[in-house]
């Protein structure tokens, strides 16, 4: 009796384990965040989302990662920072999911790093502005390519093209949104301006839903700065812009930080009023030599994003938020596992390639050097979308290696 | 504190024509909330939708939107008259419109956003007019015309709401209603009937102020919620069911929002605007011109 029951036992067991290994292995590999899917971020937001889904088919049809089908689990977080925390709660706790990243900008990026940092998670970030400097945390790891200094980075560009005029300008005019990314911006360009020894003559935020910016650039024009940077999102720099062409506002250069005009959407909708803005962009045709795998992403991402009623153009957060993911596949195929401390090593160690190009990371988690590119818009005359796919809208003023003219000043002349 | 005359001239014409767009986007609450007692906080809902019709039609065929919501108006009018039917049957009539006719809103203000979402996306839509680009300057003032011709036909259409109302027997019937339902219904009129009518007439007007809202800035399918404070602020502030006072209230918010934007920081707005409310409603609890 003792010999069957050790007999039944050991094919018990053999059996249980025979069909648990099979399921185990084919258990996908969830990695999981929450995505701007409705709000004033969603456009972003879901062009993000189309990427990493064409990056999760993508890795899917070679097999997965360790043998394993790669499946993104994702809420919406309405660009409410208050959702956020409960939303990766969720991710951890009853989705188990085995890796995360973050949302879409620095709103939704923060609020999630206190549970990212309590779970010891290693935590890749899309386009966040300098979230970590009020962390540290070491297995933070940020795909925007603003540089070490994000703050700084992200407005190095515009100030450094601004010093390059002659004469020098002495004033200058910030201007921001009452919200984390453009606060942040501010805080950077602030430092820029200690550097460099402006005086400013203008210094004030709105709150977001302000409607009417004519009164805002009217009191900007008063001052008469020779310079004027704004920190904006999507609906405010379209206010701004508008604003700055009805009140004739004349400055030297106008531009630096406003989210939106990357987007087709405001592109097309704004046109010619574009004419003479400088401010950034992650991509242009006018540089696609500089970026040679691109046209592989684009050419996939763009018929899906027509269908999908999202950006169709795709040159600013789509081929950063694949690149996300890309080294993240990296990591994990390289250290064989999905060890958090050993994730967050490697990517601190070691350089990655991309469809963005080379990606390698700082000790605090960004760019170890910064590549956002600093234009200036000109030559629109008219509302279409096919304009902005060919080069020739565009003049890149920074980083070095990629510039491809100078700067056209004062800004009203490039109206005319 | 200086105020040089160009900058506060601006500063007023600002004002004035943002006044004009509160104007419309409130004057469908002063009727629904401050004359019917229908707190409907799906109207900025309403307008968003009347802002995505004029878009596409715009997009499509390129009619002016402005033109095409004035237009497109009875339909919007039909859908008010659908819903308080609806509104009607559920909870008013069983007294229960207080808590869950306040539910029974907030659901079409989703079910309407999501719905956007799904029909357009989440992309931010702008239109096209031949006036959004020209500014016309008289000496040192300058007049927007996408902030101008709004102002025109908004003002035109809050005239003749007050026109209608005080000047034709729907609309005193509904004056009427607002003051004494009992009392209208012994002189033979049906106050279901008429106050149908009212908020039909309320969600007509959303309608033409989405079309107002998508001309000034752009618009995506969330932004509606944005909105909700000020309209009921601007109903309150000019006085329950006075649109003399609706007009009134528009005005004083978008100048408060334009002279503190220009002269002590546009951050303030906010705050001085809903601070103006309080004070006007600390020694006028009625509003401006409420009774």
């Amino acid at each position: 009796m003792n010999r069957l029951t050790t007999w039944l036992s050991t094919g018990l067991l053999a059996l249980s384990l025979a069909l648990v290994a099979p399921v185990h292995a084919q258990q996908p590999l969830k990695i999981g965040f929450g995505m701007s899917l409705t709000g004033p971020l969603a456009g972003n937001g879901k062009a993000a989302l189309i990427s990493m889904q064409i990056w999760a088919e993508d890795v899917n049809a070679k097999g997965g990662i360790l043998g394993r089908k790669v499946e993104l689990v994702y809420y919406d977080d309405q660009t409410n920072p208050s959702t956020v925390p409960s939303i990766y709660a969720k991710l951890l706790d009853v989705d188990k999911v085995d890796l995360l990243v973050s949302g879409y900008g620095t709103n939704v990026i923060a609020p999630a790093m206190p549970i990212v940092m309590q779970r010891n998670m290693a935590f890749m970030a899309l386009f966040g502005l300098n979230v970590n400097s009020k962390f540290n945390y070491d297995r933070y790891f940020q795909i925007m390519p603003a540089g070490p200094e994000p703050a700084i980075g992200w407005t190095q560009g515009f100030f450094d093209t601004a010093m390059g005029l002659t004469p020098k300008p002495q004033t200058i005019a910030l201007v921001g949104a009452d919200a984390e990314y453009p606060a942040l911006a501010l805080e950077g360009a602030r430092a820029q301006v200690k550097r460099t020894g402006l005086k400013v003559v203008y210094d004030k935020t709105y709150p977001p839903n302000t409607v009417d910016f004519s009164p805002i650039v009217r009191a900007i024009q008063a001052t008469n700065p020779d310079l004027v940077f704004v920190a904006s999102y999507p609906p405010d720099s379209a206010g701004m812009v508008r604003a700055a062409n009805e009140v004739g506002l004349k400055t030297r250069m106008f531009g630096g930080g406003l989210v939106g005009t990357q987007f087709a959407a405001l592109k097309t909708q704004l046109g010619p009023l574009l004419n003479g803005l400088v401010n950034y962009e992650a991509y242009a045709p006018d540089v696609a030599g500089k970026f040679p795998f691109l046209e592989q992403f684009l050419a996939k991402y763009q018929g899906r994003a027509v269908k999908e009623g999202v950006d169709p153009l795709g040159f600013y957060l789509p081929p950063y938020a694949y690149a996300m993911m890309q080294v993240l596949e990296q990591a994990i195929k390289a250290t064989g596992g999905l060890d958090q401390a050993k994730l967050a090593d490697y990517m601190h160690t070691y350089e990655f390639d991309t469809y963005v190009g080379k990606v390698r990371f700082a000790k605090n988690g960004e760019w170890a050097i910064p590549r956002m590119l600093t234009v200036q818009y000109h030559g629109i005359s008219a509302n279409d979308l096919e304009q902005w796919m060919k080069p020739g809208h565009v003049t890149v003023l920074a980083p070095s290696n990629y510039v491809t003219g100078a700067v056209k000043v004062p800004y009203q002349d490039n109206k005319k | 504190m200086e105020f040089p005359t160009a900058l506060m001239l601006n500063a007023i014409i600002a004002g004035l024509l943002l006044g004009g767009l509160y104007a419309a986007m409130s004057v469908g609450i002063s009727i629904s909330f401050g004359m019917l007692d229908v707190v409907n906080i799906a109207h900025p809902a309403f307008i968003i939708l009347g802002s995505y019709i004029a878009y596409i039609v715009n997009d499509r065929m390129g009619f002016d939107p402005i033109a095409v919501s004035v237009v497109l108006s009875p339909l919007f009018f039909m859908v008010g008259m659908m819903l308080y039917r609806i509104y009607y049957l559920c909870f008013e009539k069983r007294g229960q419109e207080s808590l869950r006719g306040l539910a029974f809103f907030f659901g079409i203000l989703f079910i309407t956003e999501v719905a956007l979402v799904l029909i357009f996306g989440v992309d931010y839509r702008m239109v096209q007019t031949a006036y959004s680009e020209t500014t016309l300057r008289l000496g040192v003032v300058d007049f927007p015309m996408r902030l101008v011709v709004p102002f025109l036909v908004s003002v035109t259409m809050v005239v003749g709401v007050q026109m209608f109302l005080t000047h034709t027997f729907f609309g005193r019937a509904v004056l009427a209603v607002a003051q004494d339902q009992l009392a209208l219904r012994l002189m033979g009129v049906n106050p279901f009937r008429v106050k149908a009518l009212a908020f039909a007439l309320s969600i007509a007007t959303a309608g033409v102020a989405g079309a107002f809202l998508i001309v000034i800035q752009p618009v995506q399918p969330a932004i509606g919620r944005e909105y909700i404070g000020l309209v009921f602020a601007v109903c309150v502030l000019g006085g329950m069911g006075s649109i003399w006072g609706t007009l009134l209230g528009a005005f004083v918010l978008g100048l408060a929002e334009s002279f503190t934007s220009t002269f002590f920081g546009p951050s303030w707005a906010p705050a001085v605007s809903f601070g103006l409310l309080l004070a006007a409603l600390a020694f006028r609890p009625s509003g401006l011109l409420g009774r």
